[in-house]
Protein backbone atom coordinates (compact mmCIF):
# COMPACT_ATOMS: atom_id res chain seq x y z
CA UNK A 1 0.00 0.00 0.00
CA UNK A 2 1.67 3.34 -0.79
CA UNK A 3 1.23 7.02 0.54
CA UNK A 4 -1.14 8.03 -1.85
CA UNK A 5 -3.52 5.27 -0.47
CA UNK A 6 -2.93 6.55 2.93
CA UNK A 7 -3.46 10.07 2.03
CA UNK A 8 -7.40 10.54 1.39
CA UNK A 9 -7.98 9.36 5.12
CA UNK A 10 -6.15 12.07 6.74
CA UNK A 11 -8.26 13.63 9.12
CA UNK A 12 -10.88 11.47 9.12
CA UNK A 13 -11.88 10.37 12.35
CA UNK A 14 -13.77 7.20 13.82
CA UNK A 15 -16.71 6.81 15.31
CA UNK A 16 -16.71 7.33 19.14
CA UNK A 17 -17.13 3.90 21.00
CA UNK A 18 -18.12 3.92 24.78
CA UNK A 19 -16.03 2.65 27.54
CA UNK A 20 -17.22 1.94 30.73
CA UNK A 21 -13.99 2.15 32.78
CA UNK A 22 -14.26 -1.12 35.08
CA UNK A 23 -11.89 -1.41 38.47
CA UNK A 24 -11.33 -4.98 37.44
CA UNK A 25 -9.72 -4.05 34.32
CA UNK A 26 -7.63 -1.48 36.28
CA UNK A 27 -6.48 -3.96 38.70
CA UNK A 28 -5.87 -6.67 35.88
CA UNK A 29 -4.06 -4.10 33.56
CA UNK A 30 -1.70 -3.09 37.03
CA UNK A 31 -1.06 -6.61 37.97
CA UNK A 32 0.21 -7.42 34.43
CA UNK A 33 2.79 -4.04 34.39
CA UNK A 34 3.46 -4.93 38.03
CA UNK A 35 2.40 -1.59 39.58
CA UNK A 36 1.57 -2.33 43.62
CA UNK A 37 0.19 1.06 44.01
CA UNK A 38 -2.54 0.52 46.35
CA UNK A 39 -4.73 3.67 44.18
CA UNK A 40 -4.82 0.95 41.32
CA UNK A 41 -7.07 -1.77 43.55
CA UNK A 42 -7.60 -0.63 47.08
CA UNK A 43 -11.29 1.63 47.28
CA UNK A 44 -10.43 2.40 50.67
CA UNK A 45 -7.25 3.55 50.39
CA UNK A 46 -8.33 5.47 47.58
CA UNK A 47 -10.92 6.75 49.58
CA UNK A 48 -8.50 8.44 51.58
CA UNK A 49 -6.78 10.34 48.71
CA UNK A 50 -7.80 13.21 46.73
CA UNK A 51 -8.92 11.09 44.64
CA UNK A 52 -11.51 9.34 45.89
CA UNK A 53 -12.30 6.20 43.90
CA UNK A 54 -9.88 4.00 42.51
CA UNK A 55 -7.71 5.58 39.23
CA UNK A 56 -6.19 4.04 36.35
CA UNK A 57 -2.22 4.02 35.58
CA UNK A 58 -1.10 5.93 33.36
CA UNK A 59 -0.76 4.47 29.91
CA UNK A 60 -3.89 2.47 30.71
CA UNK A 61 -5.83 4.08 28.10
CA UNK A 62 -4.27 1.97 25.71
CA UNK A 63 -6.54 -0.92 26.76
CA UNK A 64 -10.45 1.24 25.59
CA UNK A 65 -11.93 0.22 21.84
CA UNK A 66 -11.44 3.51 19.47
CA UNK A 67 -13.64 2.45 16.46
CA UNK A 68 -12.56 2.33 12.68
CA UNK A 69 -11.34 4.82 10.24
CA UNK A 70 -14.28 3.61 7.96
CA UNK A 71 -12.34 2.46 4.79
CA UNK A 72 -9.24 2.62 6.05
CA UNK A 73 -8.07 -1.36 6.05
CA UNK A 74 -4.40 -2.43 5.33
CA UNK A 75 -1.78 -5.58 6.55
CA UNK A 76 -1.28 -4.98 10.43
CA UNK A 77 1.81 -7.58 10.39
CA UNK A 78 5.30 -6.05 10.81
CA UNK A 79 3.61 -2.90 11.81
CA UNK A 80 6.20 -0.78 14.56
CA UNK A 81 5.10 1.70 17.02
CA UNK A 82 7.88 3.94 17.09
CA UNK A 83 6.31 6.77 19.54
CA UNK A 84 3.90 7.12 21.70
CA UNK A 85 2.75 10.11 23.39
CA UNK A 86 -0.35 11.31 26.19
CA UNK A 87 -1.27 14.19 27.23
CA UNK A 88 -3.59 14.10 30.19
CA UNK A 89 -6.26 16.31 31.24
CA UNK A 90 -8.41 14.73 33.91
CA UNK A 91 -8.11 11.38 36.16
CA UNK A 92 -9.34 8.12 34.60
CA UNK A 93 -11.33 6.90 37.17
CA UNK A 94 -12.76 3.07 37.63
CA UNK A 95 -16.69 4.06 37.16
CA UNK A 96 -16.05 6.23 34.48
CA UNK A 97 -18.28 6.17 31.22
CA UNK A 98 -15.61 7.88 28.41
CA UNK A 99 -16.40 8.12 24.60
CA UNK A 100 -13.05 7.16 22.40
CA UNK A 101 -12.81 8.04 19.15
CA UNK A 102 -8.71 7.63 16.34
CA UNK A 103 -8.16 9.82 13.89
CA UNK A 104 -5.06 9.12 10.91
CA UNK A 105 -3.62 12.78 11.97
CA UNK A 106 -0.97 12.25 9.56
CA UNK A 107 0.49 10.10 6.43
CA UNK A 108 4.07 10.44 5.00
CA UNK A 109 6.99 8.68 3.84
CA UNK A 110 10.67 8.63 4.50
CA UNK A 111 13.45 7.03 3.79
CA UNK A 112 14.92 4.83 6.03
CA UNK A 113 17.76 2.34 6.44
CA UNK A 114 15.00 -0.36 5.82
CA UNK A 115 14.38 1.42 2.65
CA UNK A 116 11.27 3.51 2.30
CA UNK A 117 8.78 3.55 5.02
CA UNK A 118 5.38 4.94 5.86
CA UNK A 119 4.78 6.87 9.29
CA UNK A 120 1.22 6.99 10.32
CA UNK A 121 0.28 9.04 13.24
CA UNK A 122 -2.94 8.10 14.62
CA UNK A 123 -4.42 10.90 17.44
CA UNK A 124 -6.29 9.05 20.25
CA UNK A 125 -8.96 10.93 22.28
CA UNK A 126 -10.89 10.02 25.43
CA UNK A 127 -14.15 12.13 26.29
CA UNK A 128 -16.35 11.89 29.11
CA UNK A 129 -20.21 12.01 29.40
CA UNK A 130 -19.56 16.03 30.67
CA UNK A 131 -18.14 16.56 26.83
CA UNK A 132 -14.87 17.01 28.41
CA UNK A 133 -11.46 15.78 26.86
CA UNK A 134 -10.06 13.56 29.56
CA UNK A 135 -6.91 12.56 27.75
CA UNK A 136 -5.38 12.67 23.78
CA UNK A 137 -3.05 9.92 23.26
CA UNK A 138 -0.79 9.90 19.21
CA UNK A 139 1.32 6.95 18.86
CA UNK A 140 3.79 6.77 15.66
CA UNK A 141 3.42 3.93 13.36
CA UNK A 142 5.86 2.48 10.92
CA UNK A 143 4.52 0.83 8.04
CA UNK A 144 6.76 -0.88 5.63
CA UNK A 145 4.00 -2.15 3.17
CA UNK B 1 4.78 15.94 55.32
CA UNK B 2 6.63 18.33 53.45
CA UNK B 3 6.12 18.61 49.67
CA UNK B 4 8.95 17.46 48.02
CA UNK B 5 11.17 20.29 46.26
CA UNK B 6 12.22 19.64 42.78
CA UNK B 7 15.08 20.90 40.98
CA UNK B 8 16.80 20.91 37.61
CA UNK B 9 19.32 18.25 37.31
CA UNK B 10 17.60 15.96 40.05
CA UNK B 11 17.63 12.15 38.94
CA UNK B 12 14.56 10.56 38.84
CA UNK B 13 14.63 6.92 40.30
CA UNK B 14 16.21 4.51 39.17
CA UNK B 15 12.98 2.21 39.19
CA UNK B 16 14.19 -1.46 38.45
CA UNK B 17 11.74 -3.44 37.59
CA UNK B 18 11.97 -7.37 38.30
CA UNK B 19 12.51 -9.68 34.78
CA UNK B 20 9.95 -9.66 31.97
CA UNK B 21 8.19 -13.45 32.35
CA UNK B 22 6.46 -14.98 29.51
CA UNK B 23 3.57 -15.13 31.83
CA UNK B 24 3.69 -11.38 31.82
CA UNK B 25 3.11 -11.07 28.83
CA UNK B 26 0.55 -13.20 28.61
CA UNK B 27 -1.04 -10.89 31.57
CA UNK B 28 -0.27 -7.74 29.95
CA UNK B 29 -1.93 -9.50 26.34
CA UNK B 30 -5.22 -9.99 28.55
CA UNK B 31 -5.44 -6.81 30.22
CA UNK B 32 -4.32 -4.35 27.45
CA UNK B 33 -6.52 -6.52 24.48
CA UNK B 34 -3.22 -6.52 22.48
CA UNK B 35 -3.17 -10.07 21.17
CA UNK B 36 -0.52 -9.74 18.53
CA UNK B 37 1.14 -13.17 18.82
CA UNK B 38 4.79 -12.07 18.77
CA UNK B 39 4.37 -11.19 22.30
CA UNK B 40 3.35 -14.50 23.19
CA UNK B 41 3.90 -17.40 20.47
CA UNK B 42 7.87 -18.31 20.18
CA UNK B 43 6.86 -20.45 16.92
CA UNK B 44 4.89 -16.96 15.42
CA UNK B 45 7.88 -14.79 16.64
CA UNK B 46 10.54 -16.55 15.19
CA UNK B 47 8.80 -17.13 11.95
CA UNK B 48 8.59 -13.47 11.91
CA UNK B 49 12.09 -13.03 12.52
CA UNK B 50 12.23 -12.11 15.54
CA UNK B 51 13.67 -14.62 16.99
CA UNK B 52 11.28 -15.10 19.79
CA UNK B 53 8.72 -13.46 21.56
CA UNK B 54 9.32 -9.75 22.16
CA UNK B 55 7.56 -7.60 24.98
CA UNK B 56 5.15 -5.20 24.08
CA UNK B 57 6.36 -1.47 23.80
CA UNK B 58 2.68 -0.06 25.53
CA UNK B 59 4.45 -2.83 29.07
CA UNK B 60 7.78 -1.37 28.74
CA UNK B 61 6.14 2.26 28.65
CA UNK B 62 3.79 1.31 31.53
CA UNK B 63 7.28 0.57 33.68
CA UNK B 64 8.54 4.17 33.14
CA UNK B 65 4.80 5.42 34.08
CA UNK B 66 5.11 3.34 37.45
CA UNK B 67 8.27 5.50 38.21
CA UNK B 68 6.55 8.82 37.37
CA UNK B 69 3.78 8.44 39.22
CA UNK B 70 6.34 7.26 41.98
CA UNK B 71 8.15 10.33 41.87
CA UNK B 72 5.37 13.02 41.27
CA UNK B 73 3.21 10.96 44.20
CA UNK B 74 -0.59 10.56 44.91
CA UNK B 75 -0.41 14.29 45.63
CA UNK B 76 1.03 14.82 41.77
CA UNK B 77 -0.43 14.68 38.55
CA UNK B 78 1.61 13.60 35.21
CA UNK B 79 0.32 15.90 32.56
CA UNK B 80 2.65 14.86 29.58
CA UNK B 81 4.43 11.90 28.96
CA UNK B 82 6.01 10.58 25.34
CA UNK B 83 8.47 7.77 24.42
CA UNK B 84 10.27 6.70 21.34
CA UNK B 85 10.99 3.11 21.34
CA UNK B 86 14.52 2.49 20.43
CA UNK B 87 15.13 -1.73 21.39
CA UNK B 88 13.53 -4.70 21.55
CA UNK B 89 12.74 -6.29 25.04
CA UNK B 90 12.44 -10.15 25.60
CA UNK B 91 11.32 -12.74 28.30
CA UNK B 92 14.66 -12.38 31.01
CA UNK B 93 15.27 -8.57 30.44
CA UNK B 94 15.30 -6.34 33.86
CA UNK B 95 14.54 -3.42 33.09
CA UNK B 96 15.64 -0.18 34.89
CA UNK B 97 13.70 3.34 34.49
CA UNK B 98 15.40 6.53 35.27
CA UNK B 99 15.19 10.14 34.60
CA UNK B 100 16.70 13.46 35.10
CA UNK B 101 14.95 17.31 35.72
CA UNK B 102 15.67 19.26 32.79
CA UNK B 103 13.17 22.06 34.18
CA UNK B 104 10.99 23.50 36.91
CA UNK B 105 8.66 26.11 37.10
CA UNK B 106 6.27 27.42 39.99
CA UNK B 107 2.66 28.13 38.91
CA UNK B 108 -0.30 29.05 40.88
CA UNK B 109 1.25 27.04 43.82
CA UNK B 110 2.26 24.07 41.85
CA UNK B 111 5.48 22.76 40.62
CA UNK B 112 5.70 22.15 36.91
CA UNK B 113 8.47 19.45 36.53
CA UNK B 114 9.76 18.33 33.32
CA UNK B 115 12.39 15.51 32.53
CA UNK B 116 14.39 13.27 30.60
CA UNK B 117 12.47 9.95 30.99
CA UNK B 118 14.52 6.15 29.50
CA UNK B 119 14.76 2.82 30.49
CA UNK B 120 17.37 0.42 29.74
CA UNK B 121 17.88 -3.92 29.84
CA UNK B 122 20.56 -4.83 31.80
CA UNK B 123 23.18 -4.44 28.91
CA UNK B 124 22.58 -0.74 29.28
CA UNK B 125 20.85 -0.73 25.77
CA UNK B 126 18.47 1.86 26.09
CA UNK B 127 15.03 0.69 25.51
CA UNK B 128 12.61 4.18 25.41
CA UNK B 129 13.43 7.41 26.02
CA UNK B 130 11.42 10.53 26.51
CA UNK B 131 10.22 13.44 28.18
CA UNK B 132 7.20 13.96 30.50
CA UNK B 133 6.21 16.92 32.72
CA UNK B 134 4.32 16.50 36.01
CA UNK B 135 2.87 18.77 38.71
CA UNK B 136 3.22 18.50 42.64
CA UNK B 137 2.20 20.97 45.13
CA UNK B 138 4.67 23.75 46.03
Amino acid sequence: MSLELFKPFIGVESKPVKNEVEKGAIRKFADAIGDPNPVYRDEEFAKTTRYGRIIAPPTFSRTFEYGKIEGLSYKQEGLIHGEQQFEYYKPIYAGDVLYCSTKLADAYEREGKLGKMIFLVYEQKGVNEAGETVFIARSNIIYRG
Amino acid sequence: MANKTFQTGDTIGPLVKPAVTKTQLVMYSGASGDFNPIHTVDEFAKEAGLGGVIAHGMLTMAFVGQLLTETAGIEGELRKFGVRFMNMVRPGDVITCEGKVTDVKTESGQQIVSCDIWASNEKGDKVVSGRAEFAVPA
